[in-house]
Formats: structure tokens, sequence, C-alpha cells
């Protein structure tokens, strides 16, 4: 039997579908509505609550824990305030990404973190590895559930719990307390808008629950599935670990691994040459970045609209655009003398109801993963390939200024 | 007397091997006889009727290590192939603990979790390094093994290619490969897991039809080998032939005789008539011969080497060679008739317990007990039982409600310190029963029948030397290169025109039909040469 989250109960009667998925185990359900892109506009629109709380969850205490993120993290821990998170990744020695995730700097010497695959042992034999002794790492998944409260209006509900988030900037935190029961918030999510996490003692998820539908049910708060998380987070640009890349750790080989450079996280490893950490697999990223030698780029592509029009009415059919995400693998063509020149490939494809425009995650050869370059994606039409422009972008697709507004 | 002599090939023993190879043969267009001792074939791959309604997997009772390849090449699927997927592992703990693995990995790693999150994330990584280690076995398993003892330029640069197969794989696969092939389970797990209940569970494969505990050296091998099985790619998966494995020997006989193969049961052979080195025929327990340029034994080696022919004229490296090879079979068989599914404390009812393997072995240090007792020449007094109760997933193999379970049982050593087999038969049933009814209180309650199979009467229907169900421990000095004798792992033997291709050869045991497949196609390599 799968398992389910500290806020199942609550959830299970928004549920107008009857459908529920499996999430590393637990129940969660898809959407909640029948009407996907209705869900996905109370990400962008009102505000949206999401129960992420499958998530592996991991507290790291005591004297070597800052060094030891150091040691494990591609990006640099100590550049964290305490009260702030970070986003970052963890490699294997080839420099190959293992996974990622957030950190929350809690205290001095007190990590608390998220990430989609379990990896307490791995982080426990590293540790045991470099001989760091003063360090504990608790596997505390089970101890607290997590909600994404995402959307404009986040804050305007927040804002009624607790004081608290008035001054938080964007990827900051706060211990605060709601409805009476310890909460740990974060100015944090995977939707690129404005939002919050609230970490939730699992014994105490009802009352924090009632209390903030309570407080959100004059701002349209409605509870989010997967689908619609997933939808906001392509527009945001944010990877998805079995979607967008594959974990070095269970890959068969290095074509299934991408370094943080192949995977468009240059930006981690700005100031490197400042920065004098050996973290785990630093020699084989920085041996990439001297010798351009990665295979490729992770890399927005905004597909033209009109051509994507063109091809659909050609073939005598309607563009399919309404509730539109894909997360099958589609081939990116080199346009020039040569028909159907492969280049790279689209993991995620979405038709983006707020942009008006379909847009896709690509993996790209470093010459033609420059924003503007313009390359073929192929799509099916009526079961036959067709090829539809696409131009190059940086991502985020869409990034609102409330995502990071100053609210005080 | 003579009569039919116009066969091109004689396969004795219709084994699943025998049948495999015999099916090859005459797939090639060789008019192909298969000779089998028994009323029927399958060798220790039968399913009997022996009451009315309930079909017993009297000896092998699942299926994995059958090679995939096998299927499409003879067309077993028009035949009549039909395997279920045995989707649960039930482990029975003490005092109502256990561990219950499904077909959901997530759900698995919260089982595992109950008991160590580490050994949960553990689980996967070991899972697919085993996984990698397998796929780079592969081509090994699928190919006639290099000739370890041979001058021959050609054998020569064939040991080279291997050396540089081998120095290719990744570091870690050869790291690992090598404590598969020359460590124990248990120091495997050890290094990987925490939970002994979960420790325990995999060692059972670890041990499995061999004289070795989990912490025998010997153990490693043996449970790498049972990974290298699949159920529709899912490496190390097992699955339930349609009618026992029983089902899958008629398949397979059934694929051989619209290949225009013909079978003759009830035809014990006496020896192979061979002259000046070359081989022409078999001599029949009837007295009768019948000639063909090429006999096959898929009998073990023990029989192929030293009692179908004169082991006195054969090469004496030879002959000591398999009178070295192990056999030392330790595996019985107890078949239920039961009238309802058991019990488990805590999960009464619970059907799904028992539609894939039922195991109770709680521990290494239960393990190792019940295998103190087989080193002191006795059956284990708690013994290691490996149950399925097919009739679960496969309803025409029990009437409408009642079941049949099949019951692996270790250790039970062929040869007994102070007793013999036809005195304890009796006695061992007694104590199987009685473990079950420890783990599964109830358990005597249903038992409508039961059949005792020991290691003797292995050796005696089978004809399974000692009982050995794999003919011959696999053994890492038996293996590969060395199955079953260095030099002669190529199928050959040293009289021309006869041929070995029983589990005693290179890949080894298990229904698995690699042997079969390999020896037929060094016959076809011979033919076109000579």
């Amino acid at each position: 039997m799968p398992e389910t989250t500290p806020f199942h109960d609550y959830l299970n009667p928004y549920n107008e579908t009857g459908i529920w998925k499996h999430w590393s185990g637990y129940l969660v359900a898809p959407k909640y509505q029948y009407s996907t892109t209705a869900e996905y506009y109370a990400i962008r629109d009102s505000v949206a609550v999401l129960d992420t709380s499958p998530l592996f969850k991991y507290r790291i205490t005591g004297k070597d824990s800052l060094q030891f993120l150091q040691t494990v993290m591609v990006r640099d821990i100590a550049q964290c305030a305490v009260g702030a998170a970070q986003y970052t990744c963890w490699c294997d020695a080839d420099g190959f990404v293992l996974q990622d995730g957030v950190i929350m700097r809690i205290s001095e010497n007190e990590f608390w973190m998220s990430s989609a695959e379990p990896s307490l042992r791995y982080f426990r034999a590293t540790a045991t590895r470099l001989e760091m002794q003063d360090i504990e790492i608790q596997d505390i998944t089970n101890d607290y559930g997590i909600l994404a409260v995402q959307g404009p209006h986040s804050h305007t509900v927040i804002s009624q719990l607790t004081d608290a988030v008035n001054s938080m900037g964007y990827f900051e935190l706060a211990e605060v307390e709601i409805a009476g029961c310890p909460v740990i918030i974060s100015r944090t999510g995977y939707t690129g808008d404005l939002g919050y996490e609230l970490w939730i003692r699992a014994d105490e998820a009802q009352q924090v629950w009632k209390c903030l539908i309570n407080t959100g049910k004059d701002f349209n708060i409605i509870p989010i599935g997967l689908e619609a998380l997933k939808m906001a987070r392509v527009e945001a640009g944010l990877l998805l670990l079995g979607v967008d890349f594959e974990s070095a750790r269970f890959a068969w080989v290095d074509a299934q691994r991408e370094t943080p450079i192949e995977l468009g996280w240059r930006w981690m490893l700005r100031k490197l040459e400042d920065d004098p950490r050996q973290f785990i697999g630093r020699a084989a990223i920085e041996n990439q970045i001297k010798e351009k030698s990665n295979r490729w780029v992770t890399i927005g592509l905004s597909i033209d609209w009109h051509d994507y029009e063109r091809v659909h009415l050609e073939a005598g059919i309607m563009p399919p655009k309404h509730d539109l995400y894909c997360e099958s693998t589609k081939s990116i063509y080199r346009r020039g003398e040569k028909e159907w020149d492969y280049a790279g490939y689209a993991t995620s494809f979405l038709f983006s109801s707020i942009l008006k425009k379909p847009i896709a995650i690509a993996k790209l050869p470093n010459d033609l993963a420059k924003p503007g370059t313009e390359v073929d994606l192929e799509i099916s039409i009526i079961h036959k390939p067709a090829n539809v422009r696409a131009t190059v972008q940086r991502m985020p697709f869409y990034n609102p200024a409330h995502k990071t507004q100053i609210f005080s | 007397m003579n009569n039919d002599t116009n066969y091109d090939a004689i396969v004795i023993g219709g084994g699943h091997n025998g049948l495999v190879n015999a099916c090859y043969l005459a797939k090639a267009g060789l008019k192909t006889l298969v000779l089998e001792q028994r009323p029927l074939v399958g060798g220790a791959a039968i399913t009997e009727e022996l009451i009315p309604g309930y079909k017993f997997t009297t000896f092998s009772y699942a299926l994995s290590l059958l090679r995939p390849d096998i299927v499409q090449d003879l067309d077993l699927v028009s035949h009549g192939l039909m395997v279920l997927p045995m989707t649960n592992v039930f482990q029975a703990g003490f005092d109502g603990e256990y561990l219950f693995f499904g077909p959901d990995s997530d759900v698995n790693f919260h089982e595992i979790s109950r008991f160590s999150a580490e050994d949960a994330e553990s689980y996967r990584d070991l899972s697919h390094l085993i996984n990698r280690v397998c796929h780079a076995l592969k081509p090994l398993v699928d190919e006639i093994p290099p000739n370890s003892v041979s001058q021959d330029p050609a054998d020569l640069a064939e040991m080279a290619d291997l050396d540089q197969y081998m120095d290719d794989l990744p570091e870690d696969i050869r790291a690992m490969l090598k404590k598969f092939t020359q460590g124990s389970a248990a120091d495997i797990l050890d290094e990987y897991f925490e939970s002994d209940l979960l420790k325990a569970q995999i060692a059972s494969s670890g041990i499995i039809g061999s004289k070795a505990s989990p912490r025998s050296k010997e153990s490693g091998l043996i449970w790498l080998f049972h990974k290298l099985g699949e159920y529709d790619g899912v490496q190390g998966d097992w699955g339930f032939h349609k009618g026992g494995n029983g089902g899958f020997t008629q398949v397979v006989a059934r694929a051989f005789e619209s290949l225009g193969g013909e079978i003759r049961t009830e035809a014990g052979v006496d020896g192979v008539i061979y002259e000046n080195g070359v081989a022409s025929g078999v001599h029949l327990k009837d007295s009768t011969s019948i000639n063909a340029p090429v006999v096959i034994s898929a009998l073990d080696p023990r029989r192929t080497f030293t009692q179908l022919v004169n082991p006195d004229d054969l090469p004496e490296d030879l002959i000591t060679a398999i009178g070295d090879y192990k056999f030392q079979g330790c595996a019985s068989k107890v078949n239920f008739a039961l009238s309802d599914l058991p019990n488990f404390p805590g999960l009464e009812g619970r059907k799904d317990l028992f539609t894939g393997f039922t195991n109770v072995g709680p521990s290494f240090d239960y393990l190792e007990e019940a295998f103190a007792d087989c080193l002191a020449g006795r059956f284990s007094r708690r013994p290691f039982l490996d149950c399925c109760v097919q009739s679960t997933v496969d309803p025409d193999m029990s009437p409408p409600g009642k079941h049949v379970m099949s019951c692996f049982v270790m250790y039970t050593p062929y040869h007994l310190a102070d007793s013999d087999w036809d005195t304890e038969r009796e006695n061992l049933g007694d104590t199987v029963e009685a473990t079950l009814e420890e783990f599964f209180p109830g358990f005597r309650k249903l038992v409508e029948h039961r059949e005792i199979v020991t290691p003797l009467d292995i050796e005696r229907v089978v004809g399974l030397s000692e009982g050995n169900i794999f003919a011959g421990e696999m053994f890492t000095p038996q293996m590969f290169l060395n199955r079953p004798a260095p030099g002669w792992n190529q199928y050959r033997t040293p009289i021309t025109g006869y041929y070995q291709c029983g589990s005693g050869t290179h890949p080894g045991g298990g229904v698995m039909g690699g042997p079969g497949k390999l020896a037929a196609r060094q016959i076809l390599k011979d033919r076109v040469v000579t």
C-alpha cells in the first residue's frame, strides 16, 4: 500500500477527479479539479497550495556540517547566511550531477534540506569518508510535512498568519508559529512565482492546514496537483529529475549523466576562481569549463507561434494548445542546407497559457546554445514528423517582478 | 540389434537442456532423437498430478534463468510458452516480523525503511550495481566459453579477448565481480545493509541448491548466478510457467516435435557406442542400439564421463577432474496439497503473501545453524524453506479453493552421517511441517497430502548424481572455464562425435537452456568443419 502524507485526509475531499498518483510511494493528486489550467492559474493569479511532503528531508547538524556541505555541494553554503536558503546540486567525482535540492541554513551549524531522491546513506557515507566526526545527518522525512503556498496572493495570505514574511526576501526563511504550531517558512518554491514553503510537524498538520485554508479562502486559495506545478516549473526554467536529467547514481553510461554546465547551471559556478573549496567533482567540472568540453547545454526554446499554427493548419487540424504539457523527448535539428540535421533534443514541452506560445527545455551543442539562434523542433502532426521553427532563449520564460518583490 | 540407423543426432536425456539442444539441432536440419528413461520428458522440470486435481512441481518450480533468445529461436510462444509474473516476495521473520516485497520500488523502499532508511537507499544502489554486473556478464553467458588449457593460437586468441573484455569493464563492476566470484554473500550484504531480516532474505539466493551458507565464500557467485535471469527484461525477477515447470518442458517438447524431432520415453541408455575415439550411437537398457554420428549427453558430468563411456578410455586428467567435481546435493522438496492458504500472524487472509516466493530463513544465524546441521551430516532441524503456491496465480494447478505448495528445503545432505534417506524421508516431512507451523501457525491442519523428495529421490528419479539440482555445485572452481573441467568446457568430449549439453556445462544449472543452446552451436560448427 502507498503511504499517505500528513495532509492527505484534508486534501482528499478536494479531489474531484478521484485520481491519485504515487510520488516516492506516497499518494498525491495529479490534479484536484478537472481543469489543470484552472489550477495552474491559481499559481499565476491568486494563491495555490501544494503538498510536497513526499520529498526526502534531512537535518544536518554539528560543527562539521558547514564543511561537509561545502565539500559535497557545488555551491558554497558558506555564502548562504543564517536565515537564508540556497538551491544547489551535488555531483559525483566525475562532475556528474547526482541530485539537486534546497538547503536551509537554520543556524550557524544547522541545515535542513529537501531532495527528490534519498540521499541519507550517501551523505553519511561521504561524511565518514571525509573523516568528519562532529556531524549528525538525520532523516526527518516522516517528521514533517511540507506545503508550498505559491502565487501572487501567497504573501497576502501568509502575512495574515505571521509578520515574519513581511521582511522576508527571496530565498530567506524564518522560524515562526502558525496556529500555535512551530513552522519553518521559506520564500522558495518550484513555480517561479511569489511563494513560500512551510515545513510543518507531521502531528500538527491539521491545525496549520485549517488555519491556512481559512485565511486563504477570500483569495481563491486552492490545492493544486503535480500537473499544474509541472507547467509552472517549465515556465520558471526549473529542471525536473527523471525528466530533464537523470541522477548519475542510477545511470548506466555517461550518455545518461550530465554535469552542472551541461544542465545550464553555470551560474552555480560563478566566481569559482575565488572559491578555494575542493568540492566533489570540482576538478572534472573545472576541466570541462576550461576545455569547453561540455557535450551540450540545457537552455530554453521558444517555439514560433506562426510556424506552430502553420504546420497544423496545413495538415488540416487545429493546433493543440490547451492543457498541453509533455515529457517525451523531441528531436531538434540544425537549420541550414541539410535536412533533418540532428542537433539535440527537448525534454519538456509546454504550451504556456500565460505566454500564449509553446516553450521547451532543450539540450543543444555549444554553438547552437546561444540566445537568438534558430533551430527546428520536431513535433508530430497526425503521427508524422514535422519541424517547427524555434528560437533559443535563456530561462526562465516567465519571471514576474513579484517573485522577488520586497514587501516591508 | 540395430534399428533406425538414419539419425543424425541422439540426445541422451529429455530434460530441458536435452530438449533445447535437440530443438536447435532439429532446426538446423539434423534428424534428431531424444531418449528419455522416464515415461515423461522434462527431467527435473516436470509437473505431476499426484492426486487428482493437484499438480505438483515435483522438483524445479520457478522460471527466470531461461535465456530469452531461446524463446525466440525456437518459437516457444507458438508452442504454448506462458510465464506468469511472480510479483511478490514474502520473507517471514521471528515473532510476526516480516519483509514483503512487491513490484513497486517505492513501496519496497518504504518497506525496507521500516527497518532502516539507509538500507532502503542501499538496496537501490546495490540493485543497480548488480544489474550492471549482470549486463556485463551477458555476452559471457550466451557464448561458448574459451578453452583455457589449449595452446592452439585460435584458443589463445579467445582467451586474450576474454582478458581484454574483463579489463575493459568499468572498475566498480570488476571489483564487484571479484567480490561475487571470490567471496561470500554475507560479506557483500554486511557492507550494504544493517537489517538482518533483509540480509537473510537476499542471501537466500546465495545458498539455493548449494552446500553453502551465506558466510561460505561460495555463496557470492550463487547469488549472482540467480540474478542473471529476468522476467521481461527485469533482471533477477521470476515467473511461474503455466502448468508448472513441467508445462515449460512440454512446450519445448512440442517445439522439438514440430521441428521433426522424435522423442522416445522409457528408453534408458546404457552407454555410448564408440570405437577408436569416435562415437557411433548408443546402447539402450533394453539391449537394442541406435546409430548416429553425433551423440549428446544431457546428463551430469559424472554420468557423461564415467558411466555412459568407460572412464579408462578417457584422459586421466579429465577423469581426475570429474572425480573431484563436487555434487554433494543438499536440497530437498516437500510438496503439499493444502485445503487453504496458510496464515501469517497479523496478516491473516492475505493471498498476496504467497503469489511469489515465500521464504523461511529469518536471519543469518538461523541459516548458519541450519548449515551446521548439514556439515554434521544431518538435515537441518530448522530448515531454510523457499515456498511457492503457484495455485494462487494459476487456477489450473489445484481444485477450486485448494492449493498446492512447493516447498524447497535446505539443508538436507545427500550423505547422512548416521542414517539413510529411506529411513529419514518422513522425518524430513515432519520437520518441514513443524517449521511451517512455527512461522505460519495452523499450517499443519491445512495439509491434505504431502510428497517428500529427498536428494536420494532426486538422484533415483531424475538421475542427477547425489541429487545436486544443478548437475554439480555452482562454485567458482567449477564454473565457466572449468565447467565441468578445464579444457572440456566447450561441450566436446575426448570422443569425437560425443558431446555434453547438461547443466554441468557452461553456463550452468537452473532452467536456463544455455548449455543446450551453446552445445548445439558447437556441434553445428564442428559439422561444418568436418
